[in-house]
């Protein structure tokens, strides 16, 4: 599997390292109360199809990117970097 | 006081190393400083980078050099300034860090080197995608590696000093390897 990493161009798979899904990136404020937390860390959706997850190019330029794959297909769609990223 | 010797990061190894149509010379290339612009200061930094040392503020996968200065891409959000000290202006917006003695830098010459490179690094190494002054983030076996194509055709490749060893000693194999399969024709 290759990744379109949007500093690097195609990347191989061995150079990424998974960071979840990518509501990760989407912290709750601290005062948005138990339920929004509780959510944020431990409620995932399992979704059959495309999906978005955390990668990091960790063995490339090191920036943070939100991939977009089909977790039926393994086809991968697209890659943005997180907010901030850069 | 005593008087420390500095000593290089391939000395006691087995640079200069030819063999067949490839070969592998320690790169000198002066400072190292590591840039990071301030978030917003990118524009800022490339002005003062252009007025005090000559050098464009390297895109992604960009690289450029004039005389003894050569300025990398390095990764998301940060370049590599070899040669020069860095002019004090550029502290106003970016975060400058020493890395002189942090990086092992190679230079890969040869026609074959292309050919030995491929079999270490997981990228197109065509002049198509990584011409002369592309640089890349990357790895050379599994190590974190710069590797950047000079405008004079050598590729000029970075590991961290700690594995400079394990840098000469992959790429003398990699260089055997070539040249064997070469010499069966």
């Amino acid at each position: 599997m290759r990744f379109p990493c949007p500093l690097c161009g195609d990347r191989d798979l061995q150079e990424f390292t998974f960071g979840g899904a990518a509501v990760m990136a989407e912290r709750p404020a601290p005062d948005a109360g138990v339920v929004a937390w509780d959510a944020y860390l431990h409620l995932r959706d399992n979704p059959a199809g495309r999906s978005e997850e955390l990668w990091q190019h960790d063995k490339g330029c090191g920036a943070w990117m939100v991939v977009t794959r089909d977790t039926v297909t393994h086809a991968v769609h697209g890659a943005r970097l997180t907010k901030g990223a850069t | 006081m005593a008087e420390l010797t500095a000593t290089p990061p391939f000395a006691g190894l087995c640079l200069p190393l030819e063999i067949g149509r490839a070969r592998i010379d320690a790169a000198e290339l002066g400072q190292l400083t590591n840039i990071a612009p301030f978030r917003g200061k990118d524009a800022a930094l490339a002005t003062a980078l252009q007025a005090a040392h000559g050098l464009d503020l390297p895109q992604a996968g960009q690289s450029s050099a004039l005389d003894d200065a050569l300025i990398l891409w390095f990764g998301a959000g940060h370049v590599l300034l070899c040669g020069p000290a860095p002019d004090v202006a550029l502290a106003d917006h970016a975060a400058l860090t020493a890395q002189t003695d942090g990086w092992a830098a190679l230079t890969l010459s040869g026609p074959d080197a292309e050919p030995v490179l491929a079999r270490l690094v997981p990228l197109d190494l065509s002049p198509a995608s990584l011409g002369a002054g592309r640089t890349a983030r990357s790895t050379i076996g599994h190590m974190p590696a710069s590797i950047t194509r000079r405008q004079d055709g050598t590729f000029l490749l970075m590991t961290f000093r700690s594995m400079a060893g394990t840098l000469a000693e992959d790429l003398q194999t990699a260089m055997s390897g070539v040249n064997a399969r070469r010499s069966l024709g």
